[in-house]
């Protein structure tokens, strides 16, 4: 008798200890290695940028030669670093040696993650309105829902490609070796692999002063802390042997220089008004009444205004705004139809009694409140690619710009399409149909996942083309999951995904006329 | 008599009440009471949940879209008596989660299938007077492959968990008090999303599940056919994140909750192998979970398997 009591607690304590033992969670590219780009792109000088109209519009001054006192004091600082290198020192350049562009575009997507929350209704049952002028109180700037990330992922990129252009421009000007090269202290403590690339302005540096400047208008109540991870990051190049202060300095002044550009532009491109007024939002759903249309309506409590209703009429990247319009789509399915009726009993049918894979698609493409959103999400997907190419930092930057002003532009013209049909949710059709993930505030016809996906899917699958038929079949499940969810209709679905790939053949036609290729 | 009809209640209580539940195996078993050997308890216990406020961290707030939570759960138990001094029970819940306003879809499922071993090693007894220790082990295992990223729809949070619980119990006369303290050590849980923002962004889709301490003191009337207690019990989430302010809940958020409950077990004095139970409760302090009220009933079957051998019962 006694024998089995034994057994039955030595089971559950090496079940214990199984339990215990499998706590700690690694992300995926927790533990990278460093970046080793087979191909520094050494003619990116001559790319095609996207707002700088030459690659030289900011002046980086000349540096000191190597064999200048100036520059052995700069080397002296390197080796003095190297000398004792903490852990938490050595963890910082491993962190950072992945790259730069990918580095930040985590940051990127954890900062729109934790701001995407909806604001809380106020007494009155209104909503208060994050205001940029004073971002601290709440509810805090910004709210980073899908179209607002979408644009700043795509600001941020746009900008860290033209300061990367520009500082390949300079790198080939001044040609100046890297610490490593110029000392063979530093050679034999170096935590990087050697690279032929000048080190004249620094890569890294350059990307952490555009996107620092970037974040002070897309997220300025993080302002200290981006500016932690941009001194952090550059500290990684000094520890690494990788670049001298002044390579580190000049750098991050062109990129500083560069945001300004990008600023200015989004200063006014019309994301500042995307909110729009009482009278806005009353006279979509008037216009959508005249056609003879059953016009949208906030299913949350108290009602919630449209999420940026007005956003349709930012300037896109990758079009002017006529081109906006013409990639509109045709109307959907009138609300009276049959069509609809149709649509709306078969959304109904595949919520009633959801199996689990498709409660799992829901989930895995939901990208709602406090996630990266979609926009993020095709990052994360884009990214985890990239990292087995090891590119350039410049081209990893023309890439995630690409990707991301084609997202950024797919947002426009879906939030363009949305609010000018300004159609009901199936469950303002049927209030029977209820969802499997938070249902979007905004109206139905078209899907944006479905827009965001075939937009991403038609420009990654010209970047990776061997995984073009996966990006493909990412995307024709991300668009199935917002009908698994019950939040969308197939001609939502369709139609956006016919839209996104329109939008992504945009980036393609830039792409093949950038120079990178 | 030694029977179980309290087996359970607790951790239908808990299921019911955490935004929306805290596993089968948070609480397997904080009576005193043990079955004689040979004994076989069998029953079904049914327990219903409410609640229109919750606890945003320490935000306490109602939700417009979700109106009022609902939850029922169906729990099939069995103990048995492998000596009088330790018995193994198991249980395994069907649960049903529903809101009232807003648009998110129902849930419902086989929840966690657990088992414990109750250990009674030592009693003294003094007059009239009886003092007891007992040690308790559980775990506690998914049985459905259902989703515990929908919170508070999800059925649980799709972890195993062990349990190891202490517990002291006084009998004075026809008065009883008994107070317990457990440690329960959770495993990751696996969810539907590759990436998920606690504190700071994750890519993953294994999320560390903090493990979770619970107390428990009653007192109350314990004679041969009835037994009622009044009873207060706490839950702290050793760890864990709180909700952000307006977003959805997560099952790593630090769930802390304090409930005050009773409990009536009634035994057919013409027919002793039938009980029958009854409890309510509510939450009076939270944190990420629910303020519920709920109420419950069971009704059990005990049987006798009486061996050749039949050992006399070594305590009453």
């Amino acid at each position: 008798m006694k024998k089995y009591y034994w057994l039955l607690l030595t089971a559950m304590m090496l079940v214990t200890i199984i339990v215990i033992s499998c706590s700690k969670i690694e992300g995926r590219t927790d533990d990278l290695p460093a970046l080793n780009a087979q191909d520094n792109d050494l003619n990116a000088g001559n790319w095609k940028t996207v707002l700088l109209s030459h690659p030289d519009t900011f002046l980086v001054a000349a540096p000191a030669t190597t064999t200048s006192g100036t520059y052995v004091g700069e080397l002296n600082e390197v080796k003095a670093l190297q000398q004792n290198l903490t852990a938490a020192q050595k963890a910082i350049v491993k962190y950072w040696s992945a790259g730069a562009v990918l580095r930040w575009n985590e940051i990127m997507r954890e900062l729109v993650a934790k701001h995407n929350l909806p604001p809380y209704q106020q007494e009155d049952g209104t909503y208060p309105i994050p205001n940029a002028t004073n971002p601290f109180n709440y509810p805090q700037f910004p709210f980073s829902n899908p179209p607002y990330a979408a644009r700043a992922y795509a600001y941020v990129s746009a900008a860290q490609y033209d300061a990367l252009v520009s500082a390949w421009h300079y790198k080939m000007l001044y040609n100046r070796l890297s610490p490593y090269q110029a000392d063979s202290f530093i050679n034999a403590n170096k935590l990087v692999p050697a690279s032929n690339l000048p080190s004249y302005p620094s890569e890294d540096a350059v990307v952490a002063g555009v996107t620092a400047e970037m974040m002070k208008m897309l997220f300025p109540t993080e302002i200290a802390f981006i500016e932690q991870k941009a001194a952090e990051a550059e500290e990684a190049r000094l520890l690494a042997g990788a670049n001298v202060r002044s390579d580190l300095v000049a750098g991050e002044a062109l990129g500083r220089a560069v945001a300004q550009v990008f600023i200015a532009r989004g200063k006014t491109d019309n994301a500042g008004k995307a909110g729009g007024t009482q009278a806005d939002w009353d006279k979509m759903a008037a216009d959508c009444v005249a056609r003879g249309e059953k016009a949208w309506i906030s299913l949350e409590s108290p009602k919630r205004p449209p999420m940026l209703p007005m956003f349709g009429n930012v300037k896109p990247f990758l079009f002017d705004s006529a081109a906006c319009v013409a990639l509109r789509p045709g109307p959907p399915p009138s609300t009276g139809s049959e069509q609809m009726k149709q649509e709306t009993e078969e959304i109904y049918q595949l919520v009633n009694h959801p199996t689990r894979e498709h409660i799992r698609i829901v989930q895995f493409w939901a990208d709602g409140v406090a996630t990266y959103t979609p926009a993020g999400h095709w990052d994360a997907i884009a990214a985890e690619d990239f990292i087995k190419k090891n590119w350039s930092e410049v081209r990893w930057a023309r890439n995630m710009a690409l990707l991301n002003m084609s997202l950024m532009d797919a947002a426009i013209v879906c939030w363009n399409t949305k609010n000018y049909y300004y159609n009901p949710r199936p469950s303002q059709m049927n209030p029977a149909i209820k969802t499997l993930t938070g249902l979007p505030n905004f109206p139905s016809y078209i899907s944006g996942h479905s827009t965001f996906s075939g937009a991403a899917a038609e420009i990654l699958g010209h970047i990776v083309p061997e995984r073009a038929a996966d990006y493909a079949a990412m995307a024709q499940e991300a668009s199935l999951s917002r009908m698994y969810g019950g939040i969308h209709f197939r001609s939502d679905c369709q139609v956006g995904l016919e839209v996104g790939k329109k939008i992504g053949d945009y980036a393609i036609a830039r792409a093949t006329t950038d120079g990178a290729e | 008599m030694k029977q179980i009809a309290l087996l359970y209640r607790h951790c239908i209580v808990l299921l019911c009440t955490v935004l929306c539940i805290i596993t089968a195996n948070a609480q397997t078993d904080h009576d005193a009471i043990m079955l004689n050997k040979n004994q076989w308890c069998n029953g079904f216990n049914y327990e219903h949940a409410q609640w229109k406020n919750y606890w945003e961290g320490t935000l306490k707030r109602d939700n417009e879209n979700i109106g009022t939570f609902t939850s029922h759960a169906v729990m099939y138990m069995s103990a048995y008596g492998i000596t009088n001094n330790l018995n193994i029970l198991a249980g395994l819940p069907y649960i049903w989660n529903h809101t009232s306003a807003g648009t998110l879809h129902k849930m419902h499922g086989l929840q966690d299938a657990s088992v414990a071993l109750k250990w009674k090693p030592w009693s003294v007894t003094c007059g009239k007077s009886k003092l007891s220790l007992f040690a308790v082990a559980g775990i506690s295992t998914p049985t459905s492959n259902y989703t515990a990223d929908f919170l508070p729809l999800a059925i649980g949070f799709h972890s195993t968990n062990v349990t190891g619980r202490a517990m002291v119990d006084y009998q004075a006369g026809k008065f009883f008090t008994t107070a317990s303290a457990a440690y329960i050590m959770r495993s990751n849980t696996t969810i539907d999303r590759n990436a998920y923002y606690t504190d700071h962004l994750i890519y993953s889709n294994k999320v560390d599940m903090p493990n979770a301490a619970s107390y428990m003191l009653s007192a109350g009337l314990r004679s041969k056919y009835l037994i009622a207690e009044a009873m207060i019990s706490n839950l702290t989430t050793l760890g864990g994140f709180d909700i952000h302010r307006n977003d959805m809940p997560f099952p790593s958020n630090r769930m802390n909750m304090t409930n005050i409950g009773a409990h009536v077990k009634y035994t057919l004095p013409f027919y002793t192998h039938i009980e029958l139970t009854a409890d309510g409760g509510y939450t009076i302090k939270g944190r990420n979970v629910g303020q519920a009220t709920n109420f419950g009933f069971g009704a059990y079957y005990i049987f006798n398997f009486k061996k050749k051998t039949s050992e006399p019962a070594t305590h009453s």
